[in-house]
């Protein structure tokens, strides 16, 4: 069975713990499922559990950052970006403390727990913050490397974690740029940009238009904010069309950065694939990806529909 | 007492004129904090104006930010900036905004002015200068309409978890809030006993007596983080603005100034 990515944040971060002292990890109870617990195991003294208070939690882990502490700080999207939203907005970003915020449990992958834990305005909610950057790691590789990546950055980070295992679908060797896309298959007529566990779908439908006779480049976009502005303008010239996927809103998340970059710049046809402004609800993450339109047949629909073949 | 009549009398005329000069602004809770401020800053503090980020300074966390031009005429007066900044206080390009900005005002150590959550950051402060092994305290000074926060209370219950003997909450209880008295907006009920029921140690004082909010938090700690009440008046030193509602959020006009200066004058050589 595949890894889970939040077992790769979990170990990332007793990695990270080992070379550098000034990294603390807070949770706000929910350290059994967010993997932080691993971090607790092996360094206890650098772990505080806030208990179920988010904002208090976001707003010392600010504190901690003024001192000089580099806190990455855990909890359900739904609770770390939601609750905690202003938090995050005044006691973080207004102040450029250096906190790190991964959230596992986002979009309606949770399943079973149903809408009101299913985050599906996070990116939106904190890719509009002026000094945030956005990461979405599509894999349990890129987990890892986005963990290292926003401890090196001096600055607030939005970590987005799927709660679901999934398949290393980018390669050990593959560098993790903030900033930059990554193109997993190379192709010529059409494009698909995909985040998070979106990423191994748009792969699958890039498979089933090839069988159209269609050649679908995949990117995967793991840095949502700052985002690859160079790479979806010259994709833009390139293919007869874009279609974004994300386990998200389409209304301010991967589709609507995309579309920020696209505006004013005539060229490809252009569709957005995510939730489409509803909340979840329980089910398997399967089920609801299929209910959803989270699926490859609705990534290759799009393109009929732009493209009409 | 007698010995700082004439710096908070001096406080209090730069906090009417910097309002007035900025046209907008919060004098009430500006001036009930003058003696808590003064306290800290001139007798208890371990802070050195020539290097505002020295790391092993003492922490100060203004969580009730709306207060900031007191304390913006300390840091002045202390030497962080230049006293003819104040004069700019809230204008475009002005390093002196409408709630503190620690990366535009050198002496400010945390950006606050979202209710709440000035005191929850100096808790992290607190258990960030623990995990270092660092000697330096953590004060913060809340507002009682602030403790209408849930996240006040999400701070006390950490703060006691954590035992942070090294932070210290200040109220400035000064009995009204934007909207009218507390007691009729939403009444915090026995204040200290909520505190003490969070597990801090915690006092009582008259918020306008210096030596006994300094004896306050010079007293020794017993483990626990401090809870210090500080009982004051809306509007302090300025008769026509004392416990006055109005005066929460609007700034003299040039005749109401030069009467508050006058009394002010009065108490100062009187």
């Amino acid at each position: 069975m595949d890894k889970m990515l939040r077992t790769a944040y979990g170990e990332a971060l007793v990695k990270l713990g080992a070379v550098n002292d000034k990294i603390v990890v807070c949770d706000a109870d929910v350290s059994a499922a967010t993997m932080t617990n691993i971090f607790r195991q092996k360094y206890p003294e650098r772990f505080f559990n806030f208990g179920i208070a988010e904002q208090n939690m976001i707003c010392a882990a600010a504190g901690m950052a003024h001192s000089g502490l580099i806190p990455f700080v855990s909890s359900f999207a739904m609770f770390g970006t939601g609750r905690a939203y202003e938090q995050m907005r005044n006691a973080v970003a207004y102040s450029g403390a250096n906190v790190k915020l991964a959230c596992t449990h986002p979009g309606i992958s949770v399943g079973e727990d149903g809408g009101s834990h299913q985050a599906l305005e996070d990116i939106s909610l904190m890719r509009s913050i002026p000094n945030m950057t956005v990461l979405s790691p599509c894999d349990c590789l890129e987990t890892e490397k986005a963990v290292f990546a926003a401890a090196k950055l001096n600055g607030p980070v939005y970590l987005r974690i799927s709660r679901q295992p999934g398949p290393d679908i980018t390669g050990r060797d593959a560098p993790f740029v903030i900033g930059k896309a990554s193109v997993l298959r190379k192709g010529e007529d059409v494009c698909i940009m995909a985040t998070g566990l979106l990423v191994n779908i748009a792969l699958e439908a890039a498979e089933q238009l090839h069988r159209h006779g269609i050649s679908a480049e995949v990117a995967n976009i793991s840095s949502i904010k700052p985002i690859d502005r160079n790479y979806i303008l010259d994709a833009n010239r390139k293919f007869r069309a874009i279609v974004t996927a994300e386990e998200h809103s389409v209304i301010g998340g991967l589709g609507s950065a995309v579309a920020d970059v696209l505006a004013g710049h005539p060229g490809a046809a252009f569709a957005k694939i995510g939730v489409e402004d509803k909340f979840g609800k329980s089910g398997t993450p399967d089920e609801l990806f299929l209910e959803y339109g989270l699926t490859k047949e609705h990534i290759v629909e799009e393109f009929q529909n732009l493209l009409a073949f | 007492m007698t010995d700082y009549q004439t710096k908070t009398t001096e406080i209090r005329k730069k906090v009417l004129k910097m309002l007035f000069q900025a046209g907008s602004g919060h004098p009430g809770g500006s001036l009930s904090c003058v003696e808590i401020l003064t306290a800290l800053y001139y007798n208890v503090m371990n802070i050195n104006p020539h290097d505002p980020q020295w790391d092993d300074r003492d922490r100060f966390v203004m969580s009730k930010g709306h207060g900031c031009p007191t304390l913006y005429v300390i840091l002045a007066d202390l030497g962080f900036f230049p006293e003819k900044d104040l004069w700019t206080l809230r204008k475009i390009s002005s390093d002196l905004q409408g709630h503190p900005d620690m990366h535009k005002t050198p002496g400010i150590d945390v950006s606050t002015g979202s209710l709440g959550q000035g005191v929850s950051i100096a808790l992290g402060m607190a258990l960030a200068a623990k995990y270092q092994e660092k000697d330096y305290k953590v004060y913060a000074l809340i507002g009682d309409g602030e403790c209408q926060e849930g996240l006040v209370w999400e701070m006390a219950m950490a703060a006691t978890n954590y035992r942070a003997d090294n932070f210290t909450v200040l109220l400035d209880h000064n009995g009204i809030q934007l909207d009218g008295p507390i007691e009729e907006i939403m009444s915090l009920g026995d204040i200290c006993r909520k505190f003490d029921a969070f597990g801090f140690q915690c006092f009582s004082v008259d918020g306008h007596d210096i030596d006994a909010i300094a004896e306050a938090l010079l007293a020794n700690s017993d483990g626990r983080p401090k809870f210090i009440e500080c009982r004051t008046v809306k509007g302090k030193g300025v008769s026509f603005m004392e416990n006055q509602t109005a005066w929460h959020g609007k700034v003299p006009d040039a005749k109401q100034l030069k009467k508050a200066l006058e009394e002010l004058e009065v108490q100062e050589n009187g």
